[in-house]
């Protein structure tokens, strides 16, 4: 066991009856069983009380634990409670999960979904409010009995004398444990003696989710509540002059129709946005606002540069090869060790930008009432937008509340406030409660996208073909994307990493795993093609670059584990029987580093009627101690087929300033029948503290792809979408 | 404004709305009926499908007046106790995770397996095709619809 100070207060020690729903938001899925109701073998409490802010008992041993952070389908509602209840030592069947409100001081840990840091993060948190509320039961149990707490043992939220008779329930003695003291030292469970974490347990939500019974954020709903849609300006560097008000206040259905303005002064890093100014439209159905969209006669104005897909081409390029690029890292004379090498393999790669496309749009609930405000939405940075929010309107912290609702995906996009601040802005204006709703093509053409990126990889071989020089040079719209310390570096003796950022006036944001998606599958099928220049195995390549930076590594720091790196690889080609004859099917590998998790991955495609299609991806993971293997295995599938469809379909072009693409009818998602046939992942078997899996699956699974692409058909692709006909990639090649 | 008289999960539901107005939007705005969800707006993605007298249909491009006295289906209402075996096999596979799409995807599948109780892969796609899965849910809901078709 591990002894640790606890920094766990109660919130109260106030029992709370079942009735008031311990200050939950009533109308949510608040009472979100683990089991279906027919297993259900225990009953609704008449009290509950309150252990500490992730804890209740209910007076019949049922144990609700709040999750506190966003859930954007990363199953983090199912994995954050199953480490409380492990250190609780509480039967999972007997555990209901609730959406925690946002209160920071409570829980004790970032709220915030982003970076697939809700586990690495929250892990010593969740730990502890589990452990602290097990040692008050206990103590109280001591203290009941007259005995020492080391005289008691726990089993499934019943505690028993070690050398007696008497045991009595989590819920018999909850009464009494809240008014313990908060102990100031807790024990941890040593790893192996996890019962619960490392097992595979089911969504809690699942049963809601297969009835049509949870609440998205778009489908929240208040007593008198208004809907509100928004029209933003047609065309990045464009603004909102004037529309036909008078018009559509007249239609049937409609309330009021104006323009907000969302900006303030000191824009927090989260409130990215192209249009502060909007028209909105209030009205009662959403049909009804539908139509008054339609009817919308506006006048813009031009206030900068309409920017189209051929600007962009050319500014990265430009950039790319005329600018002046910042250095990063350099290890030893890449430029003498380039000039004397056996072989030069130089090859430039593109990204194009792409739209994060959640399937719930984008929409928040906002109640401005005087001076408070009620906020209810889909967000993945609650805090931020609480903080926008309050600087945006003049309200103080404490009158803002937010509460999450589920969401219908994320991939970064609610990680942006403007929309819930849109919402709040209209529900000032109004003096109402109202909820904003995104239509599709509203949520597409006013995006956070993805940018663009380009990249040029150099590697130099010496005579025997050992990699001696590597060099990475990297510009994009929003960010460069280089990560100068990450693999290859510290492998590699003379080496550099140089990056610029490109202008642009469209809005961009992290998309899940930023850069990463692209950087992964430029340098991993880089390295395919290196490998196959020097004549070697493109698995034995890496693993002689990841044992050289393991045992003699090049410069002062590098930031990836060698050995773990090459871990995921070996177990990977062990389980995929990798340099197996399998004819009629090309496979490609591919291994990134990125949010502190190590993903491997085969990809295994076959040709049908001159197509590609994936049969079957083989991925090894490396996450530290996996919490639920269930949904560990599950969001390592969504990034391998994420990253697969977007690198092969999917793009949003430019054109004066609008994006092309407005709806699913132009803009290319995979599909049913595109998908691979078999996803299957290994886990490696470990006992180093989680890491998150929401965004590492994703970026090797372009690399493999690529690979695998290049050996069906003998073409490289290095341009994305790789279904773009050859002749335009060419095109893009020369920018 | 017109009054309509819908057949929606086996109880009469009356609604006064423009005729023009979309199944999807009666459902949900006027009848708090919200488990059928928007995505597109223009039947590509299929998180709207509901059953009308059994067939899967896009309630976002269904105009009200064109249901007549057909029986409608919303995910609320394929089965009493969340027990359809296609929403069995969804929970057997741990097929969601955001959940979004997940009642379109059922309402296809379920439509699917009406049709054709022992669909192939080739069948499976192209019945499916039509709902997008953001979350790259594909490869388990192909095997909870097997799993589906041999119960």
């Amino acid at each position: 066991m591990t002894l640790v100070k606890t920094s766990h207060k109660r919130r109260s020690f106030l029992k709370i009856s079942a009735a008031t729903g311990g200050g939950m938001l009533i109308g949510f899925n608040w009472m979100t069983s683990c089991s279906s109701p027919e297993e259900e073998t225990i009953a609704i409490p008449n009290e509950w009380f309150e252990m500490n802010g992730y804890i209740k008992i209910g007076d019949t041993g049922l144990v609700t634990i709040y999750s506190p952070n966003p859930e954007i389908g990363q199953n983090v509602m199912t994995s954050m409670p199953m480490i409380v209840a492990e250190e609780l030592d509480v039967n999972w069947e007997h555990v209901v999960v609730e959406q925690g409100m946002l209160d920071e001081d409570v829980f004790h840990n970032p709220q915030f979904a982003g970076g697939s840091l809700s586990i690495m993060l929250g892990w010593d948190a969740l730990r502890m409010a589990g452990a602290t509320g097990r040692r008050m039961l206990l103590e109280a149990a001591a203290g009941e009995w007259g005995v020492q707490v080391s005289d008691l043992q726990v089993r499934d939220g019943i505690i028993s004398e070690v050398n007696g008779d008497r045991s009595i329930s989590y819920g018999d003695i909850a009464s009494r444990a809240v008014d313990m003291e908060v102990p100031e030292e807790i024990e941890l469970k040593d790893p192996k003696d996890f019962k619960l974490i490392g097992t595979y347990q089911k969504n809690v939500v699942g049963p809601q989710l297969v009835t049509g019974k949870s609440v998205f954020g778009l489908d929240f709903k208040r007593e008198g509540m208004l809907l509100a849609m928004i029209q933003h300006p047609p065309a990045f560097g464009m603004k909102v002059k004037d529309f036909n008000q008078q018009e559509i206040k007249g239609m049937d259905g409609i309330r009021d129709a104006f323009i907000i303005d969302t900006g303030y002064e000191d824009e927090g890093r989260f409130d990215v946005n192209a249009f502060n100014q909007l028209i909105a439209i209030v009205g009662d159905s959403t049909w009804q606002l539908i139509n008054a969209k339609k009817a919308l006669k506006s006048n813009w104005e031009t206030e900068s540069t309409l920017e189209s897909n051929q600007s962009h081409a050319e500014s990265l390029a430009r950039d790319l090869d005329n600018g002046t690029l910042q250095e990063e890292r350099r290890d030893g004379d890449p430029d003498s060790a380039f000039a004397g090498a056996a072989k030069v393999i130089e090859r430039t790669y593109s990204a194009p930008i792409i739209a994060h496309n959640t399937l719930e749009p984008m929409n928040f609930f906002a109640h401005v009432n005087g001076d408070k405000v009620e906020l209810v939405g889909p967000t993945q940075t609650p805090n931020n937008l609480k903080e926008s929010t309050s600087k945006m309107l003049g309200i103080p912290l404490e009158n803002i509340t937010v509460a999450m609702t589920r969401m219908g995906g994320g991939f970064g996009r609610r990680l942006y406030t403007h929309y819930g601040l849109e919402a709040a802005a209209i529900s000032s204006k109004m003096s109402a409660p109202i909820k904003l709703i995104y239509s599709r093509e509203d949520d597409m053409t006013q995006g956070t996208y993805r940018p663009a990126y380009r990249s040029t990889y150099k590697a130099g071989l010496d005579e025997n073909n050992n990699l001696i020089a590597f060099s990475v040079k990297g510009v994009g719209f929003r960010e460069g994307p280089v990560f100068p310390n990450r693999f290859p570096a510290g492998a590699i003796d003379h080496y550099y990493a140089v990056k610029r950022v490109s202008p642009s006036n469209i809005s961009y944001g992290a998309w899940r795993a930023p850069r990463s998606h692209f950087t992964a599958g430029a340098e991993q099928s880089f390295l395919d093609e290196v490998a196959e220049a020097a004549g070697k195995d493109p698995i034995e390549l890496r693993l002689e670059l990841f044992d050289r930076a393991k045992t003699n590594p090049v410069g002062e720091e590098y930031e990836y584990d060698a050995e773990r790196y090459a871990g995921v690889l070996k177990l990977v080609r062990e389980k995929a029987n990798w340099g197996e004859d399998m004819p009629g099917v090309y496979r490609g590998v591919a291994a990134y580093f990125c949010h502190n998790s190590y993903v491997a991955q085969i990809l295994d495609l076959v040709m049908h009627n001159g197509q590609p299609k994936v049969k079957k991806v083989w991925c090894a993971v490396d996450c530290g101690i996996v919490i639920n293997r269930e949904g560990a295995k599950n969001i390592i599938e969504g990034g391998v087929v994420d990253g697969i469809g977007h690198a092969m379909y999917s793009e949003l072009q430019f054109e004066d300033g609008a994006p092309v693409q407005e709806n699913f009818n132009s803009y290319r998602l995979i599909r049913h029948g595109e998908a691979p046939e078999e996803i299957e992942v290994f886990f490696v078997e470990n006992d180093i503290s989680p890491t998150g899996l929401g965004e590492p699956g994703l970026p090797p699974a372009v690399g493999a792809l690529a690979s695998a692409l290049y050996r069906a058909t003998g073409q490289r692709y290095y341009h994305q979408p790789f279904t773009t006909k050859e002749q335009d990639q060419e095109s893009r090649l020369l920018g | 404004m017109a009054v309509f008289s819908l057949n929606i999960n086996g109880k009469k539901r009356e609604v006064d709305v423009d005729p023009a107005t979309p199944m999807l939007w009666v459902l949900r705005d006027h009848l708090d009926l919200v488990g059928t969800k928007y995505g597109c707006g223009i039947a590509q993605c299929g998180a709207c499908t509901i059953h009308m007298n059994g067939t899967a249909v896009r309630s976002c491009t269904m105009p009200v007046s064109a249901v007549g006295d057909r029986e409608v289906t919303t995910i609320e209402g394929l089965s009493q106790k969340g027990d359809h075996p296609v929403q069995k096999a969804w929970l057997e596979h741990d097929v969601p995770q955001c959940g979004y799409c997940q009642a379109g995807q059922i309402m296809s599948a379920a439509a699917l397996l009406d049709s054709n109780p022992n669909p192939g892969d080739a069948e499976i796609d192209a019945a499916m095709n039509g709902n997008l899965c953001r979350c790259g849910t594909y490869t388990r809901i192909k095997a909870a619809i097997k799993t589906a078709a041999s119960s």
